[in-house]
């Protein structure tokens, strides 16, 4: 299969809390095809976000095999997941996290400063999502003189700036009016038909139940993977 | 990254802790500033010493009688030989091929009056020749004549301030003065100058040797000043005079040389030694702002663990972000040196404006030392801290955790 891109195989990660260790994933597996939409649902603690971080390279699980393009990644070295992180995938989060003294051009820029490409072509990559993305007159501005949905637009151009094959969303809705909050759903959605691959978490089952294959998650477990729709092959 | 995205997201990280940046800055700076003004007084001391040196002339050997043969203590000032050194003995001398100018002191205390007024004087008996190697220069007046080298004459040459106690602004040349009770006429009067080797010579009255002999009832000499002919003679002359005196005074060497080449390269080495502890003591100052930018650089890091998760997020390695925060440092301490260097050599050239006597400098070695110690104790003490930053566990760090 070569639509194949992300496989985990039986993963554990267990969190020492206290005395007790928290089974935060609990023999989890699961294949992600390229191009697909997926919702993560769960209450809080069911090890929905720690799923996601895996499947960024954040986490390293305990026991069990992660492939990214059938090739193994819980072997390598931090430096070595950092730049495949850097190359495959883009984070979104619930509160943004943008750099506040960076302007809205400068905080989506900053993975591609982290390659080193000259400050033009950065420029010219970062200006042309921003307009697609309708913030193009935003560039110069700092996070606080932006709105909600503005700055998680902004989040999306730095997720976007090195055109990643997956999208990873943490609550991207979470501080967002319901407006926006639609807004951006919209534009991943977008994306998404575009041919990038697309994980969203979250705690709104209105906005999970838009994905084409929901999954649940209770205690650290997929309880339900719910495959609603045809998968979106458009792009092959 | 390259370095100058690097250094410019640093740069802003500074631009943005306004008050934090200053006050490190304000240490680093401090810490410079000390070393170069502390530094400068040792340089200064150093100059001001080979000043009065030069002031002495070059190529002058003093031969002081008696001898120090023990090693330890200091040059003997005042003799202690039972056998004088006598203006024979100086005559002997002056023959020596390498000697150019040779000026026999007697000295003594005398008081020196004039109508109502006396003043308690230090007298020096000697030859014309005294002028030119103590590079003396008459104010007004002349010198002591050819013939006082083998003649009593009472004639005198007084010190600047001496003959401004005793006469006021009247005229003193052609007046009489008693020197202990013998009438002295006033010849030339020594124009303005400092101290020279701890003897204020406007104190001073200088008068023919064989007076100074009959005045002080005694024909040994204080010392033996001599100008050679020419540099790198010393030791050989050294040698000569110790054969010439061994020979006249019954084989007994008993005198002490004084090259002034050798005494001043040694205070020389003892006063580089003095301004390099000076500098090291001072550089306390930067090890002290060092603990501090460590401690700022942890709490710095602390409050910007989402900005370090975040980009660990976007891809950036440990290896990046430990060189980021260092980074940051490394332009923090280079702006306090900057800054520290133009505080101490602003300060410096002050001082020197309302202390123009004595020759303050910043020493060259001394902005090169503070400023590589500077920044070398700004690596070392914020690598912790960006080590600390690049372990963090950007799961965590993003929660803000």
């Amino acid at each position: 299969m070569t639509d194949l891109i992300v496989s985990l195989k039986e993963v554990n990660k267990t969190y020492q809390v206290g005395e007790q260790g928290l089974c935060v994933l609990n023999k989890v597996s699961l294949n992600i095809n390229k191009g697909e939409y997926i919702s993560i649902m769960g209450p809080s603690g069911s090890g929905k976000s720690t799923l996601l971080n895996m499947i960024g390279l954040l986490d390293r699980p305990d026991t069990g095999q992660y492939l990214l393009h059938n090739s193994s990644t819980t072997d390598k070295t931090e430096e070595y997941r950092a730049e495949l992180r850097k190359k495959h995938i883009g984070f979104i989060f619930q509160n943004f996290h943008l750099i506040p003294r960076l302007t809205a051009l400068e905080n989506a820029e900053l993975p591609l400063v982290l390659t080193g490409l000259p400050r033009k072509e950065r420029r010219k990559i970062v200006k042309t999502i921003f307009s697609q993305l309708g913030i193009e007159n935003r560039s110069d501005h700092l996070p606080k003189q932006l709105s909600g949905g503005q700055l998680q637009r902004v989040a999306i151009a730095r997720a976007l700036v090195m055109n990643p094959e997956i999208l990873l969303a943490d609550e991207p809705t979470g501080n967002l009016d319901q407006a926006s909050g639609k807004e951006v759903i919209e534009l991943l959605e977008s994306l998404n038909k575009q041919g990038i691959t697309l994980l969203i978490v979250t705690h709104d089952k209105a906005i999970g139940q838009r994905a084409h294959r929901q999954l649940s998650m209770i205690d650290g477990k997929i309880s339900q993977d719910k495959d609603n729709h045809q998968i979106n092959r458009a792009t092959q | 990254m390259n370095w100058l995205d690097s250094s410019s997201y640093s740069w802003q990280a500074l631009a943005r802790h306004k008050v934090r940046t200053l006050l490190l800055l304000l240490a680093v700076a401090i810490g410079v500033a000390s070393v170069l003004i502390l530094t400068s007084l040792g340089e200064g001391a150093k100059r001001f010493i080979e000043q009065e040196f030069n002031a002495l002339g070059n190529q002058v050997l003093i031969i002081l009688p008696g001898k120090k043969e023990t090693t330890g203590g200091s040059v003997p000032i005042y003799g202690t030989s039972p056998r004088d050194l006598t203006i024979e003995d100086a005559n002997a001398i002056a023959k020596i091929s390498t000697v150019k100018i040779m000026a026999p002191i007697i000295a003594g205390t005398t008081l020196v009056s004039y109508q109502s007024k006396s003043r308690e004087v230090i007298t020096l008996g000697s030859t014309q020749a005294i002028f030119p190697v103590r590079k003396l220069t008459i104010g007004q007046g002349k010198a002591l004549p050819k013939s006082s080298d083998n003649f009593s004459s009472p004639v005198c040459v007084l010190g600047a301030k001496i003959k401004q106690e005793l006469f006021g602004n009247n005229v003193a040349i052609g007046e009489w003065v008693r020197f202990s009770g013998q009438r002295f006429r006033v010849i030339g009067i020594l124009a303005e100058r400092g101290e020279s080797m701890g003897l204020d010579l406007r104190e001073m009255a200088i008068i023919p040797i064989r007076s100074a002999e009959s005045l002080f009832n005694s024909p040994s000499l204080f010392r033996i000043l001599l100008e050679l002919n020419q540099t790198g003679s010393e030791i050989y002359t050294e040698e000569k005079i110790r054969q010439i005196i061994a020979k006249r005074h019954d084989g007994e060497d008993d005198i002490s040389i004084l090259s002034q080449n050798a005494l001043m390269s040694s205070f020389s080495n003892i006063l580089t030694l003095v301004t390099a502890s000076i500098g090291a003591i001072a550089a306390i100052s930067l090890v002290v702002a060092g603990f501090l930018i460590m401690n700022v650089s942890y709490v710095s890091v602390s409050r910007r663990r989402e900005e370090i998760g975040l980009l660990k997020a976007i891809g950036a390695t440990a290896k990046e972000v430990r060189q980021l925060f260092l980074i940051e440092s490394f332009m923090l301490v280079s702006l306090g040196v900057i800054a520290g260097t133009v505080f101490g050599y602003g300060v410096v050239t002050l001082a020197s404006y309302f202390w123009p006597d004595f020759p303050l400098a910043i020493p060259w070695w001394s902005p090169i030392a503070s400023s590589s110690v500077a920044l070398a104790i700004g690596l070392l003490f914020s690598w912790l801290p960006a080590s600390y930053a690049a372990r963090q566990d950007p799961v965590l760090a993003l929660r803000g955790y």
